[in-house]
């Protein structure tokens, strides 16, 4: 009974993202894939932030560095060293991995804001220092030769052969997302978010716990870069650690309700919906990051726990079913 | 009689203040020591040290015959060292359960989430906090607070309970309860440092008192003998002679 209750938290985010990875199935249009995949593509970046964010209350702002610093390990892999999608993946999600926590060594010991400057500070290094690393293209980035493409039956397969890899990747977001919150372990991360100090004296190694945090905050980004990469073919510097994406990221996590499993996969889903009416609207079109800025203004003001946390706020019976 | 806790000539400065000097004392398993002094004699300021949150500058501290001088704060907590804090540190947006499986997780026995719910169904209902298990904490009044802070410390089963003014801000029948539930924990066997300034409680309970001023320990004994001492009525009322002036003029 207690095992079935557990899980039932689990039950809605994955009934939304197979809603959205069926949708381009049933419809069989490529459009809709593409739009698909750009929302499955926020959920797994958003529900990853979210295990630093939502559940230890460490402000990332740079979060897109993981994504970035591992597409580009991944894409290197793939396109120079001849490995398959999978190993390069999987080299991707080990660099970023392993890039969090040497950096959470360093600057996990910042607090509040400090802490996230220094992760601004931490992705723009970044960028500078690809813009002049000379094996992985430097400012110009690196092409994907499409014989590449070949060992998966050629360029239309690899992609749609992508689309269900960023489906894996998303499941996988969420079932992290889903353990670390319902493991002891996140409840460590839930006592250092509430009170850092009082945490350590109940017994909790803050020092370790965050670092942890940040390494599985920083894995799957770090894959989901590589297979973005590989799927548009090329990847340069400012496509690949734009700061505006962090900040969008923040904003989705914190409007659909940060520190829930179900709150980062509605606010992506809600957030890229809006983006995708904004980018095409005459009115809105320039001015899409400014409507970004003033909601998050708005969230932090009036739903400072997003939608999800003011619902299991409202209605305590929900809470079960809304983890 | 086993030593539990040895406090070896322990001082501590803040800049140019001199927070504690010399600080050395004994206990032994199963007691109770009150700790008391005015505001400002450095009370709390020993239970940082103690419980590794301020490493001492000078001096030494003994365990369960470890030196735990220099370790963190998590590492006495594993070891069985527990804490409440004068200004309560609920984990505001954590269940009134939730707060206490922290203590039972990560304190000295290390539990799994399941016997952990277990260990704070069973301390919740000691402390009376059973009916609010479902609440936030930040919702709980003042009272209730200092109530969470015994469940989680209580729930690491610790051999050792550092409690930093549990009566302070309470009424006369909540402290009434918050004795008896102390009476109940010494009797599991649990030693306890308590600080106090409500003096009929802490002359009540304890085993033996230290009193501290400006960080020197002033005296030492029964509460019998404290009620008795002149440098300790001097510490409180600033002249020996005072209080026997003040009953004279009546």
């Amino acid at each position: 009974m207690k095992k079935w209750r557990t899980y039932l938290g689990l039950l809605l985010p994955l009934l939304v993202v197979a809603g959205i990875v069926l949708w381009p199935v049933v419809t069989k249009n490529v459009s809709s894939r593409e739009s698909a995949f750009t929302i499955l593509k926020a959920v797994a970046l958003a529900s990853s932030l979210n295990i630093l964010l939502g559940y230890t209350g460490y402000v990332s702002f740079g979060h897109i560095v993981f994504y970035g610093f591992g597409g580009y390990v991944g894409l290197y892999f793939v396109n120079e060293q001849g490995w398959s999608i999978w190993a390069g993946i999987l080299a991707g999600g080990i660099a970023s991995g392993l890039l969090a926590f040497l950096l959470g060594k360093a600057i996990l010991r910042l607090r509040g804001a400090y802490f996230a400057l220094a992760t601004i500070g931490i992705n723009e290094a970044m960028k500078a220092f690809i813009n002049n690393f000379d094996l992985f293209g430097g400012p110009i980035g690196m092409t994907l030769n499409f014989s590449v493409y070949k060992a998966y039956g050629g360029a239309a397969k690899a992609l749609g052969m992508s689309f269900y890899i960023m489906a894996g990747l998303t499941f996988a977001a969420l079932i992290i997302s889903h353990f670390v919150r319902t493991s002891k372990f996140g409840l460590g991360l839930q006592a250092i978010r509430e009170n850092e100090d009082a945490a350590e004296v109940m017994g909790v190694v803050a020092p370790d716990a965050k670092t942890w945090a940040y390494v599985l905050s920083a894995i799957i980004p770090g894959m989901v870069g590589v297979l973005f990469f590989f799927k548009n073919g090329n990847v340069e510097p400012a496509v690949a650690f734009p700061l505006n994406s962090s900040i969008e990221l923040l904003v989705m996590v914190m409007l659909g309700g940060q520190g829930t499993v179900l709150g980062p996969i509605l606010g992506a889903f809600a957030y890229q919906g809006m983006r995708g009416y904004l980018v095409t609207s005459n009115f809105f079109k320039n001015i899409q990051l400014s409507v970004s800025g003033v909601l998050l203004l708005l969230i932090v003001l009036f739903i400072p726990a997003g939608a999800v946390g003011w619902l299991r706020q409202r209605i305590p019976a929900l809470r079960r079913v809304l983890a | 009689m086993t030593v539990l806790l040895s406090v070896q000539g322990v001082t501590k400065r803040f800049g140019g203040l001199q927070a504690l000097t010399q600080v050395t004392f004994d206990l032994p398993e199963g007691q109770i020591l009150g700790l008391i002094g005015p505001n400002g004699a450095g009370k709390t300021t020993l239970f940082n040290a103690i419980n590794g949150i301020y490493p001492p500058e000078e001096g030494r501290i003994i365990f369960r015959e470890k030196d735990v001088t220099t370790a963190k704060t998590y590492h006495h907590a594993r070891m069985g060292m527990a804490r409440t804090h004068q200004i309560v540190q609920p984990l505001n947006e954590l269940t009134v359960r939730e707060n206490v499986m922290v203590g039972a997780c990560f304190g000295r026995e290390n539990q799994g989430l399941g016997r952990a719910a277990d260990i704070a169904a069973e301390v919740m209902e000691f402390v009376g906090l059973a009916v609010k298990a479902e609440q936030l904490a930040g919702n709980l009044n003042v009272a209730q607070k200092k109530r969470l802070e015994m469940a989680r410390a209580l729930a690491s089963r610790p051999y050792l309970l550092l409690l930093d003014e549990v009566l302070a801000g309470l009424n006369s029948s909540e402290i009434g309860n918050m004795v008896e539930i102390i009476k109940k924990i010494r009797e599991r066997g649990i030693t306890i440092i308590m600080i106090e300034h409500v003096m009929k409680a802490i002359m009540n309970v304890s085993d033996r008192i230290i009193v501290l001023d400006y960080g020197l320990q002033i005296a030492e004994g029964t509460p019998q003998e404290i009620s008795n001492n002149e440098k300790v009525i001097e510490a409180y009322l600033g002249d020996p002679k005072l209080a026997e002036r003040l009953l004279q003029e009546d």
